[in-house]
């Protein structure tokens, strides 16, 4: 196939997210500006302009009408995804690390780090139909000392939030209480502090990264480990395809690492492997850096990266792609 | 961009109400008056044009030629919604963006979802390659010794096996010596002393069947001088062969030769020969009677 590369961001990309329909891919990086592209092309739509951090993660409404951001500025900023002028902004004590909106996008879930002597934080925040009646009082607050908060997400049916980061647990709230109801397992969990969470198409199961170089499949309700996929490099993104079972996972080490201990230095790949047998299938080169952001297409028939190297590279797949066999 | 004049002849001019016959006269009022555009549809390469006129700056009019080629890359089965968004406006950065911007580009490698199993043996393989000639010499010298044949760990004059006799020259016109095959070790224990019926290549065969075997091959050599001794049938018979024993038939009370010995030889081609070539061989005067010693095994 050949990737199509997207080069928008000076600096390195921290979170991709396609809408709904598959037709915009959202990217941010640790330069200000979050970019919108068309999905199939390539070409670039619009920036947001308005941030003055690192943009950590980004969600978009089920109508691709709002966009949501959260920032190293201690802001997190819902934006007209049309017109590219920002909404709200919400304001917080500290760099807000993710977002996610409900389903309904009614509600959207906040995470804020651990800075200057709060603790790490997750907000529920109410999302109004009308952004003039926005406000940025929070339905919830939830604390507990943790590490970083890497990704919080929304459980089925909104009744449940799962948060994951440094700490390597991962946690299951109740949404409505804020209680904690269940922890990940320390033994079968990951070692290393978790770098990214996706959950699958239909919710029913999703998918942790970490740093110790293992991605682990979990059940959304029970939390019981799955499925373990082991690799070589840390993990620093993970997606998995909606049309078939594959998970990737997309990773390298940091560039201080690369030269003394891989001796393929600058080949970094995005890994293939079957969700099932746990096997790796293949990889797709290209990125100079790590890759810190993977995300697929909503019909599956592609896929985008983006690395420390600034660019996004766009995937349509080749039609042997879909009978691949091991 | 082509300029025309006024009366110009423009191509293929689709039927109107304005016939250019009639504009002669009045060309001048109605130089306001522009062709239409037109497209040209897409021909067999998907080929399209479209031809616009317009004015100039100058007030000429200007003809614009426009190709365009529509290329599938993939396909995109847009929503109602998504095809409207296709349509909005850039924002952003984007807003002043050209055409001529180079922020999305196809990339110009195929890049293949690769299997990472045939990478893994490829690596393996080149590996052992490597090692093997690694074991094979510390240098860059392939050392072969003549005595034992055995290439890679010493020099002829470093043979551990030295005991073999070499080839000699005399009389015998050279069959090629067989190699006494040298089963060795791998020369790792060189240092230690090794007697030579425990050395490689020496044969250690039990007992009885040495004798039994060396008997077949054992000559007789009658004939002989008073003084001659073994060292002297050993040194007569050895250029033939490696000979196993010499026995030189001795009168005890006189401390003289009876006359007649055994040569027994290793190999029974080199006895053979010997007997061939030293049957009534002149020695210290007297000619040799050379011939095996049990019933001819011929």
């Amino acid at each position: 196939m050949r990737p199509i590369l997207m080069k928008g961001h000076e600096r390195p990309l921290t979170f991709l997210k396609y809408n709904r329909e598959g037709d915009l891919l959202f990217s941010c990086a640790k330069d200000h500006n979050p970019t919108v592209w068309f999905a199939d092309n390539g070409e670039r739509l619009g920036t947001y302009r308005g941030h003055n951090g690192a943009v950590w993660c980004c969600d978009v409404s089920r109508d691709s009408m709002r966009l949501i951001t959260g920032s190293a500025d201690q802001t997190a900023k819902l934006w007209n995804v049309q017109s590219g002028t920002y909404l709200f902004t919400f304001n917080f004590e500290s760099p807000a690390r993710s977002v996610d909106f409900s389903v309904g996008d009614k509600l959207a879930v906040i995470t804020t780090d651990p800075f200057m002597g709060h603790t790490s934080a997750i907000h529920v925040k109410r999302i109004a139909r009308d952004p003039a009646d926005q406000t940025s009082e929070s339905v919830h607050i939830l604390k507990k000392p943790q590490g970083r908060i890497n990704r919080a997400v929304w459980g089925p049916l909104n009744e449940t939030i799962i948060s994951a980061g440094e700490d390597s647990i991962i946690r299951i709230w109740d949404s409505e209480t804020g209680k904690l109801l269940k922890e990940s397992d320390i033994e079968i969990g990951h070692k290393k502090a978790i770098t990214s969470l996706v959950k699958s198409s239909d919710g029913s199961h999703f998918l942790t990264g970490s740093h110790d170089k293992s991605a682990k499949l979990w059940d959304i309700r029970t939390l019981t480990l799955i499925k373990t996929y082991l690799t070589e490099r840390p993990v620093n993104a993970v997606t998995m395809s909606p049309l078939l079972d594959h998970v990737v996972l997309g990773g390298g080490q940091d560039a201080s690492a690369v030269t003394t201990t891989d001796h393929r230095a600058g080949k970094f790949e995005a890994k293939f492997y079957d969700k099932i047998l746990q096997e790796e299938i293949g990889g797709v080169k290209g990125h100079f850096g790590p890759i810190n952001a993977l995300a697929f297409n909503p019909d599956g028939k592609s896929f985008s990266s983006g690395g420390e190297d600034g660019y996004v590279r766009l995937h349509h797949f080749d039609p042997d792609y879909f009978h691949i066999k091991i | 961009m082509t300029v025309l004049n006024a009366n110009g002849s423009a191509p293929a001019m689709p039927p109107s109400k304005l016939r250019w016959g009639e504009l002669e006269d009045d060309g001048e009022d109605l130089d306001f008056l522009l062709p239409p555009r037109q497209v040209i549809g897409p021909d067999e390469n998907g080929v399209k044009r479209a031809v616009e006129y317009k004015f100039g700056d100058d007030g000429n009019k200007i003809k614009i030629t426009t190709t365009t080629r529509v290329r599938k890359l993939a396909k995109a089965r847009l929503s109602k919604s998504a095809v409207e968004r296709r349509n909005w406006a850039k924002f952003g950065d984007a807003v002043h963006e050209d055409v001529g911007s180079r922020l999305t580009m196809v990339s110009t490698e195929e890049i293949l979802l690769e299997s990472p199993r045939a990478l893994g043996s490829k690596a393996e393989e080149s590996k052992i390659a490597g090692d093997n000639l690694a074991q094979l010499g510390k240098g860059a010298v392939l050392m072969v010794c003549r005595t034992c044949g055995k290439k890679g760990d010493h020099w002829t004059s470093r043979c551990p096996y030295k005991d073999l006799a070499p080839p000699t020259d005399a009389f015998v016109d050279k069959p090629p010596m067989s190699e006494t095959v040298v089963p060795g070790p791998g020369g790792a224990t060189k240092p230690a002393y090794v007697p030579p019926s425990m050395r490689a290549g020496a044969d250690r065969i039990v007992g009885a069947d040495m004798r039994r075997r060396n008997d077949e091959n054992s000559v007789r050599v009658t004939n002989l001088s008073e003084d001659t001794r073994e060292p002297d049938l050993l040194e007569l018979f050895r250029t033939f062969g490696p000979v196993s024993r010499v026995y030189v038939a001795i009168d005890q009370k006189t401390g003289v030769s009876r006359g007649f010995g055994f040569v027994n030889f290793v190999n029974k081609e080199d006895a053979e020969r010997a007997i061939n070539k030293l049957n009534g061989y002149g020695y210290d005067n007297l000619i040799l009677r050379v011939e095996w010693a049990t019933p001819r095994p011929s």
